[in-house]
């Protein structure tokens, strides 16, 4: 049974511990070949004609790439060319502890069937372990573990009996590793050497990221950037508190600025500013840098302007001096990079002045990433299209940024790709479902059977049905409202039991999980759970039997609730309205059937639950939302909307809201460790200082001292003849506030609801498009004793990093929503040449104002001077900054594509 | 960084075993001339003593006798040496005193104590190197002794421990895989009539791992009984070879 044959002592002295552990060495680890004989693998991933074209080797063979090859090349071993690759162990565990990222990439490509990668245990293996020797270092004793491995290799398949010509080839790209290799005996060849030599992938070569030999060539000597620390003295500096440690954040419309996100709140302030590109030192967006802080006469102030970084050749701009003291932020310096946070970057091609050139600038999408130069031959081909780009490093004599071409789009300001880039910016899981996720579907003809009914409370006598937006498939709640005989009104929210049909654990549900949201695109949805489950199975369409998962309450007339049950059951919708069409039944005198009755009954019951909410102090806040009509052939935007609050709209809100703090009532109750709850905390004050300043220049004051002090102002601060005034400060106030975010009740102890003013919240009423909603019913489920539970659920740190990733893609389905709407803004624009509309100003910086068209929700940003043409005389005085003037515009400027 | 990988998606744990290998047991009997039993027992790092002493008429207060059956006595210490950082206090302290509870408990359960009335049995165990699984450790080596004192025994009292990781059990948890995160179960089982004579549990699991975990665990001892059962033969022969001289 124990096959370890010797063992080794590993000693690793980590300050004064030492720490012994045991290593055991195994003969039972196979090789992989399907040309082995000698190893009894029962299904070898290695195949026997591991044939890629090459003109250096010409005969099938193996490669084995060494760490840094993996951690650089990772785009060029994704592709479907490279197969019959044998990753080593030594290999693996460097790149797990280098980036998480790569890690990740290789891991998938490992588990690809068609890839044939295999994973060698050399460090346990009996003959290819190696131990560290006297005076060598760990990176050594790594690359001849990798060496010794690959000669194992060698002489391993030599023995085998048909094994023909097949070689190990190592790739290394590590000058001094790559001689000892070839005095071994082995067949050692540069990274760039091989691929270059296949036939017929040519494209492959772009792929390429740029070594260090390289970079050296691109520019001439000049040093523009100070010299990152080594991250052992940053530590150190860290440690005594020279140094702090943060998430860069680029400014989107100053390229030369950018804040510092401290984490560990420090008394003197959570960010630090940074200015001018050498104190930027080559960090990118999303980075974690250590930055030094300057002495507070070195202080500056955020600059106003908005540079946008548009000439290749603007190596020094000149930097902003600073203002005002009282305006003078905590400023410093980058002083080294802790991790980066690199990932490929969609974009477009900005094609090089010289025709015969190789290397091109590529700008990136987002407006926080830096353009990023690359090299490849087919610039014009790829000119106007839509392209993704990797960065590979930032030497410190280059001004931008080295990187390389990973995949071709498509046209620019083609839907599809734009969609696509939006997409993939935003980190958007779009694929179809694959199959293992379509096998957990339910098999169809889909029935309700006896044993649903018998554990099921049977509700379809009830006048159930549902109110939602015109157009909408995916119907995940329905309401009903009577009254009983003692006078009280039974409402019930049901609310589709998407956890009946996915269960923990499985394809469907992981896919689900990780997908978080369903993400809604002009025209187009991404749906988190297969279209028959969203749109059939699970949506609550009339006149069907569905099943369901119901919150029903006992209240009296004055909406105070008396009793709360919570059971799943079955329902039949009697009908689905839209929302005018629920509200022309309520005002419609003659119709008295029992759904307008009930609808009447919500409606009256959700004014009062409403009024008793903002008396509470929950916020009603605004933005700038407008809904396109789409044609029906071409999905082109025909013509636009701002979008039209009903009353029936905050009715069904209303209930959504309570049916969610009930069941989080509940789930808390039941799981004070493990219950999914939602909370939104109050922002700190200084957010709201742009909403202040901006009512100020009106003679209006906003207190914000608590959520209800902030309503209330914001509901009496209303100018006679300027209606949509409120609107506009509604819509700043939305950008004061914090984002909402789940979390794991076992690991938080601060529950609120700011906007909503609840001490307690959850979601629970969309579970078809938000993943949340299926965990907390199935929390629920388990409280009222309908389903039992699993281990993820009730395992506080698992449901802690579901939170992370829910929050995560929450947010990012939001940007993209968002960028949706841009685009097809943009498209909506492209036919209708120049317009004149009323716009308002919502910021004001040095050089540019930023402009809300209230009528198409367009926000941009109106430079005062144009290139090269001098503007006219401005004063600027900041303390004014984000006065809200009516503004007719001369001529609405038509956006830009590209931005 | 990123935590340790406890178990790789080849399916080897960090020192290089499968999920149900054990590590290395080594044993020996009879290590001391003045103890009535005593046994050294090494699983991989984790090396434990054991002596036992008796069964003889209870020292101290009589009151502590019991009239139908013997008393165990069981004392549990780590040697300073023991662990990484030097240990202040070898024994005595709250989880020493604990333990010892527990191997009495379990000693209990296994000697036919009914045989020695108003007499004493006394167990001393002491870890000398510490890598995970003390308790396992010196439940196994207290068996030895106990076997080399010739007190009679229901069964063999094998102990072993079992974790959990990604959704796999691990038997016989290293140190670094004990504190890496997870849970942690031990067990101490009579193998022939499969009953258990203990089991513990500190952290929290969901009750559907529980069986895999205790499967796992009580595979883990039948194992560590066979490779009991052979120390014992392979010591017999060695004795009855010197008496035969």
């Amino acid at each position: 049974m124990l096959k370890s044959k010797t063992f080794v002592k590993k000693t690793r002295s980590g300050g004064v511990l030492k720490i012994v552990r045991e290593h055991y060495l195994r003969d039972d680890i196979w090789c992989g070949s399907e040309v082995c004989t000698e190893c009894k693998d029962d299904s070898p991933v290695l195949q026997r004609d591991a044939f890629i074209q090459s003109r250096l080797c010409t005969y099938p063979h193996y490669l084995i790439p060494d760490t840094n090859v993996v951690l650089h090349q990772i785009d060029i071993l994704e592709d479907p060319v490279m197969r019959n690759v044998v990753i080593l162990q030594t290999v693996l565990q460097e790149v797990r502890h280098r980036s998480a990222p790569v890690y990740k990439r290789i891991k998938d490509a490992i588990h690809e069937k068609e890839k044939h990668f295999y994973t060698f245990t050399n460090e346990h293996h009996r003959e290819t372990f190696v131990e560290r020797e006297q005076g060598e270092s760990a990176n050594d004793r790594n690359d001849r573990a990798i060496r010794v491995a690959a000669l194992w290799y060698n002489q391993h398949l030599r023995k085998a009996p048909c094994a023909g010509e097949l070689r190990v080839v190592l790739l290394t790209n590590d000058q001094a590793n790559k001689e000892k290799a070839t005095e071994d005996g082995l067949l050692a060849y540069r990274c760039e050497e091989y691929i270059k030599s296949l036939i017929g992938n040519p494209e492959l070569v772009d792929r390429l990221a740029l070594t260090s030999n390289e970079q050296n060539e691109i520019t001439g000597g000049r040093v523009l950037f100070p010299e990152h620390l080594p991250l052992s003295r940053i530590q150190t500096g860290i440690k005594n508190g020279t140094f702090l440690q943060g998430t860069f954040r680029a400014n989107r419309d100053n390229y030369l600025e950018a804040t510092v996100f401290v984490h560990g709140e420090g008394e003197d302030g959570t960010e630090v500013l940074l200015q001018g590109l050498q104190n930027l030192n080559r960090a990118v967006h999303q980075d974690i840098v250590a930055v030094e802080l300057f002495p507070r006469e070195r202080w500056a102030a955020p600059s106003a302007a908005v540079l946008e970084d548009d000439h290749a050749n603007d190596e020094d701009a000149e930097e902003e001096e600073a203002e005002k003291t009282s305006m003078l932020k905590p400023t410093g310096r980058v002083v080294g990079i802790i991790k980066r946070n690199w990932r490929p970057f969609c974009g477009m091609l900005t094609q090089s002045q010289i025709k015969e050139a190789t290397r091109h600038l590529f700008t990136p999408a987002d407006r926080h990433i830096p353009r990023i130069r690359i090299e490849t031959r087919q610039a014009s081909a790829l000119v106007g299209h839509r392209i993704i780009v990797a960065i590979d490093g930032w030497p410190r004599n280059s001004r931008y940024p080295n990187g390389h071409f990973v995949r071709n789009l498509g046209g620019a300001g083609d839907k599809e790709t734009e969609t696509e880039v939006l997409l993939l910016e935003h980190d958007v899981p779009h694929q179809p479902f694959s199959k293992a996720v379509l096998s957990f579907l339910p098999r169809m003809p889909w029935a309700i059977t006896e044993e649903d009914l018998k554990v099921r409370a049977d509700l379809r006598h009830l006048c159930v049905c549902s109110v939602d937006p015109p157009g909408c498939t995916d119907i995940d709640d329905a309401l009903h409202c009577r009254e009983l005989d003692n006078g009280n009104l039974e409402v019930g929210v049901h609310i589709a039991d998407v956890s009946h049909f996915i269960r923990p654990g499985n394809a469907l549900d992981q896919e689900a999980a990780n997908r978080g949201t369903t993400v809604y695109l002009c025209g187009k949805r991404i749906d988190m759970v297969p279209e028959l489950l969203s749109s059939d199975l699970c949506s609550l369409r009339s006149n069907v039997d569905r099943l369901a998962f119901s919150c029903v309450w006992e209240m009296n007339r004055n909406a105070e609730i008396i009793r709360t049950h919570f059971t799943k059951s079955v329902i039949n919708s009697k009908a689905s309205l839209t929302y005018a069409e629920a509200q022309m039944r309520i005002d419609d005198a003659t119709m008295n059937d029992d759904i307008t009755n009930s609808l009447r009954g919500l409606n009256a019951l959700a004014k009062i639950l409403k009024g008793r909410r903002i008396e509470k102090g929950a916020l009603t806040l605004s933005s700038p939302e407008v809904r396109f009509h789409m044609d029906s052939e071409t999905h082109d935007p025909i013509d636009l909307q701002t979008k039209e609050l009903k009353d029936t709209n905050s009715m069904v809100e209303e209930f959504m809201l309570l049916a969610n703090i009930s069941v989080a009532q509940k789930i808390y109750e039941e799981f004070s460790e493990c219950a999914l709850l939602r909370k939104h905390p109050a922002p700190p004050l200084s957010n709201y200082d742009i909403l202040v300043k901006a009512a100020k220049s009106r003679d209006l004051e906003i207190h914000t001292d608590s959520a209800k002090a902030l309503a209330d102002s914001l509901n009496a601060a209303v100018l006679g003849g300027f209606p949509y005034f409120n609107t506009l400060l509604r819509i700043l106030a939305t950008r004061c506030m914090m984002q909402a975010i789940y979390f794991c009740s076992g690991m938080d102890s601060d529950f609120r609801h700011y906007g909503l003013a609840s001490p307690i919240y959850t979601h629970f009423t969309s579970p078809i498009r938000r993943y949340s909603d299926i965990i907390v019913h199935r929390l629920l489920a388990v409280a009222i004793n309908a389903d039992g539970t699993y281990p993820d659920l009730m395992d506080k740190h698992k449901q802690s990093t579901l939170c992370n990733n829910l929050n995560y893609r929450h947010k990012m389905a939001q940007y993209a929503q968002r960028a949706s709407v841009a685009f097809h803004t943009q498209l909506f624009f492209k036919n209708k040449g120049i317009l004149n509309e009323e716009g308002f100003i919502l910021f004001v910086r040095k050089n540019a104002i930023i402009i809300l068209i209230a009528k198409f929700g367009l926000e941009g940003t109106v430079f005062f001077k144009n290139k090269g043409k001098p503007g006219p005389k401005l004063s600027f005085d900041s303390e004014i900054a984000g006065v809200s003037v009516a503004w007719p515009e001369p001529a609405a400027k038509k956006p830009k594509l590209d931005r | 960084m990123a935590g340790l990988e406890l178990l790789s998606d080849q399916g080897y744990r960090l020192d290089g075993r499968k999920a149900s290998e054990l590590r290395k047991v080594q044993a020996r009997m009879g290590v001391f001339g003045q103890a009535d039993g005593s046994a050294y027992m090494e699983q991989g790092n984790t090396k434990a003593l054991a002596v036992v002493y008796g069964p003889h008429e209870v020292r101290g207060s009589r009151s502590k006798s019991l009239h139908d059956r013997a008393v165990i006595n069981c004392q549990y210490s780590m040697a300073t040496f023991s662990t990484a950082e030097r240990k202040r206090r070898p024994h005595g302290d709250r989880k020493s005193s604990e333990m010892s509870l527990h191997l009495k408990q379990t000693f209990e359960a296994a000697v036919l104590t009914q045989l020695y009335p108003r007499s004493q049995i006394d167990i001393y165990v002491k870890i000398l190197q510490s890598d995970g699984g003390n308790y396992s450790a010196c439940v196994n080596a207290a068996t030895l002794a106990l076997v080399d004192a010739g007190i009679p025994m229901r069964d063999y009292v094998c102990a072993c421990t079992a974790g959990f990781a990604e959704g796999t059990a691990l038997a016989d948890l290293c140190h670094a895989e004990e504190t890496g995160g997870g849970t942690a179960l031990s067990l101490a089982l009579l193998p022939r009539s499969q009953s258990i004579a203990l089991v513990q549990m500190d952290a929290r699991l969901h009750q559907d791992h529980l069986d895999t975990l205790m499967e796992a665990a009580m595979e883990a001892c039948k194992g560590l009984s066979k490779v009991l059962d052979s120390v014992v033969r392979q010591h017999l022969q060695e004795v009855s070879v010197l008496s035969r001289d």
